[in-house]
């Protein structure tokens, strides 16, 4: 059985105050395999953060299926979540946000992670006191925190610098073969998901629907700045210039 | 430091001033600290000060439970906000004293009555400041709270609360604020015991020092009050902002 499967027929969004109602999803079907690092890649507002929300059963106004596998004794699979805007609490400490999605008794948990995003000093911090780039490991250690079954990344590394991104890229490799999970990781950046995915699938432009799958089969270590992963890159944009262009001519949403 | 020069240098105004005058209906600072220090010591002051105190505890209890409830419920329902929102108007524009009447006369001169009346003038200020409180919640982090699935009570009580926290203040700082003075009405038109009553009482004597002492300890306790509670509960629940 796959960690994840979904079908969605049909996800509609009703016009609000008059406004014709729109499609954000139509046909939208995947799976993915316990253990494996899928990227979704498509144009912005074609649904990707929809989609994630109905994963996480955030958003059950949808018309379809979605199956996340349970966890190992039974009960219910934990689901970590990496919003695009970290969304810690900014009246908890790092530490008490960690510690807010686990139980009281797992207090070693939240010195455990924070020392594994190299945050071991932060613990009495509030995020007001933060930079970004510091947030986002916060919410990505709250997120391994619960050892998640399926782990949910929405866009996890957009507006920080490119030192800072290769250091998170690399610092989400390591934390995953530390502590295995199955990840699905939204970007509009084809390169971002070259480097990480073991596979790729494209969507299209809103409505989203997957469009190609795309397997990486180069070792990990091989791909920074490697010419086989920009001529991937290049095949790809060839096929599917129109969905994927990195600044699209008509965002929608 | 200011404060206090700002404080002596009013006293000491008022203790030129009434000299001055020298007329019984201006009594002097220092004559209206000397009846309150009686009151005090072999007057009932003590007694009509804690059953006053008492009855805006408990009037301001329950304004704020119900006041925020009703708040929070129209600040999350377009459908209840609605529904009750004119009724919320009228209650705000209905005159103090108009609502402590109508309760003496439906209910009787009781206790009940009192402590409703004053509660009731006070809901609708609550629920108006919490409405706005439950509105400005911030949907990311109820987000965050439902897909890492941490339980209704601790999203309530760690995710929700900290967001009402600076409406909950400000209507309980107003409140007090409002329900001090409107009970001394209360007890003025149908009680027999308290601050309100005793002024009732001076003011057929004409017995403005003693009106002044009076007012002076309660208005003196609403301040400590203010100080001791309401500053420090604020200050932790704000500390992340420093």
């Amino acid at each position: 059985m796959p960690a994840l499967f979904a079908d969605i027929t049909e996800k509609r969004y009703t016009g609000a105050g008059g406004a014709p109602a729109r499609v954000a999803l139509s046909g939208l079907s995947l799976s993915v395999a316990a253990g494996e690092f899928v990227a979704l890649v498509g144009p912005s507002g074609c649904g990707k953060t929809t989609f994630l929300n109905i994963v996480a059963g955030l958003d059950r106004n949808f018309s379809g299926a979605v199956q996340v596998a349970a966890h190992a004794d039974g009960t219910p699979a934990r689901i970590g979540y990496v919003f695009q805007e970290p969304r810690l609490l900014p009246w908890r400490t790092v530490a008490e946000n960690i510690a807010l999605v686990l139980e009281p008794q797992q207090g070693a948990v939240v010195n455990e992670v924070l020392d594994a995003v190299g945050l071991g000093d932060a613990h009495d911090l509030y995020p007001p006191q933060l930079s970004l780039g510091m947030s986002r490991r916060v919410a990505i250690a709250r997120a391994f925190a619960i050892q998640p079954d399926l782990l949910l990344m929405d866009e996890p590394f957009v507006s920080l610098d490119h030192d800072t991104v290769e250091q998170l890229r690399h610092l989400l490799l390591k934390l995953w073969r530390a502590r295995p999970t199955t990840i699905l990781f939204v970007t509009h950046d084809l390169r971002e998901a070259l480097v990480l995915a073991d596979r790729l699938l494209l969507l299209s432009a809103s409505p989203g629907h997957v469009v190609a799958e795309v397997p990486v089969r180069l070792p990990r270590a091989q791909r920074g700045n490697s010419a086989e992963i920009e001529s991937l890159r290049d095949e790809i944009l060839r096929h599917h210039r129109e969905l994927i262009g990195t600044a699209p001519a008509a965002p929608v949403g | 430091m200011q404060r206090l020069g700002s404080v002596v240098l009013f006293v000491a105004i008022w203790q030129v001033a009434a000299s001055a005058i020298d007329n019984r209906l201006l009594p002097t600072a220092a004559a209206v600290f000397a009846a309150l220090v009686h009151e005090c010591v072999d007057g009932p002051l003590l007694f009509h000060l804690g059953v006053t105190l008492a009855r805006v505890a408990a009037a301001f209890v329950v304004a704020m439970t119900i006041g925020s409830l009703i708040g929070i419920v129209m600040g999350r329902s377009r459908t209840i906000d609605i529904l009750f929102d004119s009724w919320l108007v009228l209650l705000l524009n209905l005159p103090a004293l108009v609502i402590i009447v109508l309760a003496y006369v439906w209910f009787g001169l009781t206790e009940v009555a009192a402590i409703g009346a004053v509660a009731v003038n006070k809901i609708p200020a609550v629920a108006v400041t919490l409405r706005e409180g439950a509105r400005a919640l911030d949907r990311r982090y109820a987000e965050m709270a439902g897909s890492f699935r941490i339980g209704r009570w601790r999203t309530l009580r760690h995710v929700v609360m900290p967001q009402l926290y600076p409406y909950l203040f400000a209507a309980a700082r107003s409140g007090l604020a409002l329900v001090w003075k409107i009970v001394l009405i209360v007890e003025l038109l149908g009680r027999s015991d308290g601050v309100g009553f005793q002024i009732q009482v001076f003011f057929q004597l004409f017995d403005v020092t003693r009106i002044l002492a009076y007012a002076l300890a309660f208005a003196a306790v609403i301040q400590v009050i203010e100080w001791v509670m309401f500053q420090p509960l604020e200050r932790r629940a704000g500390r992340w902002r420093d």
